[in-house]
């Protein structure tokens, strides 16, 4: 007779699992109290930060055509790094993709330096991009660029993998030479994976390239950090309206391109 | 010249010496894990005509269609075929003598996203490799033209700019065959290209099949008796990893087919799946 008593409803657990699970809450507690976040704290910003936009309002829009030029540099700075990142993002993510790259130690490489791109922040190489080519939206083309093939990489690679591997096989048997097989049969059927990581990625960087500003690579960032240094918020509530505009606008535009494309 | 004179002469050979086989299979063994799907099999087709390969499920025919381009690597035994030792290839030559091989998936392994001239287009990758073979829109002259001339044969001119991923099962497998053809094979091999059809598409795409394929010589894998007794010139059947069953299909009789599936279990095994069905 099979035993019919019904099982246990939560698994006991081990030594080990609940030993983790007080360390992981301990650590969790500890977390909260090291921050310094209090209620009390909160409550007495309020009245700092309800002056702050007081005098943020109204904005002031007597510097709004260098603001917009300045937009226009941030923009322009976020699609080009974007564009050199996506075009190198490819390449780099042929060679990491299981199936496809040519040889398992260029497979490892491209993916050590996909993670590496991926895991250091944007603001990081922003640093690093500042000391080596100067002050400047050069640096943030840079920066945004690294960040971008680390980003787009992984989804390409990951894109690629997932592909049908029917029509790879077909193609395989008829003689094809792997770059045959994967401008043939892997890039149309990622297309439309590809376009969305690449309309993606624009949004992220319109986004990323505000802060790059912050420490000096070019763009609408220098302007806010002035403009809160000097205690403008006037001029600040403006970038901050602009830059909101640019977000939503670039936003919007990629949905429609995503909802055209795919 | 002497030859020619002789031959006007002296009267014909009484028996023709029989062309070599293009396709000459022996020992060949392949386990997956546990399982050995081919234990030692031998066989040989010839030029203009059709093999119908039978058997259960499992008893190793993919795996076998499969090994003949290695798509699959054999552990033992030699494939000569369009006379190459295929085991023996390096990459380079591999990919050479693939091209020079048809083969019809049972899953007609189109590219759904693009066109359907461009997925016979990519048949030209057997000879030319570059953008101009990846898409329609970049191909020469030349090679637009003789794709659709791939289309007509197998009756799909129409649909060229279409999608493949919107035509129907029979349609699609139509293509793969243009694409076959657009790749100028010297031998076919055909995994069951009528399994996943109606019975009437099935018909039609066997005759279609057959039609183009039947000179250049054909390997196919039917699990339809009715399509192996009416398309096969020579039938071979494997059970338990061998041939167990090799005939002429004029000899052949349908309750004799049945009769070797239905043979009992241990000799012809329909256990688990191997890896390709």
């Amino acid at each position: 007779m099979a035993d019919l008593t019904a099982p246990m409803r939560w698994e006991r657990p081990n030594a080990l699992s609940f030993t983790i699970g007080v360390v992981v809450f301990a650590f969790v507690i500890w977390s909260f109290s090291s921050v310094g976040l209090s209620l009390e704290r909160i409550v007495r910003g309020i009245p700092a930060l309800g002056s702050m936009l007081e005098r943020m309002f109204p904005p002031d829009i007597e510097r709004l055509p260098r603001i917009l030029e300045q937009l226009l540099i941030t923009f322009q700075m976020a699609l080009v790094g974007c564009i050199l990142g996506l075009v190198l993002a490819f390449p780099i993510s042929v060679l990491a993709a299981e199936g496809l790259s040519p040889h398992p130690v260029l497979k490892h490489a491209a993916r050590a330096l996909i993670a590496l791109f991926r895991t250091v922040p944007d603001l990081v190489w922003a640093l690093l991009f500042v000391i080596a080519v100067g002050l400047g939206p050069a640096a943030g083309v840079m920066a945004i660029m690294v960040d971008k093939i680390g980003f787009a990489g992984r989804f390409f690679a990951e894109a690629m993998e997932e592909a049908d591997k029917g029509p790879q096989e077909a193609l395989a048997t008829i003689g094809a030479t792997r770059t045959g097989l994967i401008f043939s049969a892997v890039v149309p059927l990622a297309l439309p994976s590809f376009v969305a990581t690449s309309l993606f990625s624009l949004e992220k960087a319109v986004r990323g390239s505000v802060i790059l500003g912050l420490v000096g690579a070019g763009g609408i960032g220098v302007e806010l950090k002035v403009a809160f240094d000097l205690f403008n918020y006037d001029t600040a509530a403006t970038i901050i309206l602009t830059i909101f505009a640019l977000v939503i606008a670039v936003e919007q535009a990629s949905n429609v391109i995503r909802r055209r494309l795919i | 010249m002497v030859s020619s004179t002789l031959a006007r002469i002296l009267p014909p050979e009484p028996e023709a010496p029989p062309a070599p086989p293009v396709l000459a299979v022996s020992s060949l063994a392949k386990t997956f894990g546990e399982r050995a799907v081919l234990r030692d099999v031998s066989l040989v087709a010839y030029r203009g005509e059709v093999t119908a390969l039978i058997g259960a499920n499992g008893t190793g025919k993919s795996t076998l269609l499969r090994a003949l381009v290695r798509l699959v690597e054999p552990d033992s035994g030699r494939v000569m075929m369009l006379g190459q030792d295929v085991r023996t290839l390096d990459r380079a030559a591999l990919k050479a003598f693939r091209s020079r091989v048809g083969f019809v998936f049972q899953k007609h392994n189109l590219v759904g996203r693009l066109s359907v001239l461009t997925n016979v287009v990519h048949g030209v990758q057997a000879r030319m490799s570059g953008p101009r073979s990846w898409h329609h829109a970049l191909a020469p002259a030349a090679i637009r033209e003789e794709a659709m001339a791939c289309l007509a044969a197998v009756g799909l001119a129409d649909r060229a700019l279409q999608r493949a991923d919107s035509l129907s099962g029979g349609q699609s497998q139509r293509v793969a065959i243009a694409r076959m053809l657009m790749q100028r094979p010297e031998f076919v091999l055909a995994d069951e290209p009528d399994a996943s059809l109606d019975p009437r598409a099935g018909r039609e795409l066997m005759e279609l099949l057959y039609r183009l394929a039947h000179d250049k010589g054909l390997v196919m894998i039917s699990h339809r008796m009715e399509h192996t007794l009416r398309f096969s010139d020579r039938i071979i059947g494997l059970a338990g990893g061998i041939v167990a069953l090799a005939l002429e299909t004029r000899h052949a009789h349908a309750d004799q087919l049945k009769a070797f599936f239905d043979r009992p279990a241990g000799f012809s095994h329909a256990e688990d799946e191997s890896p390709y069905g």
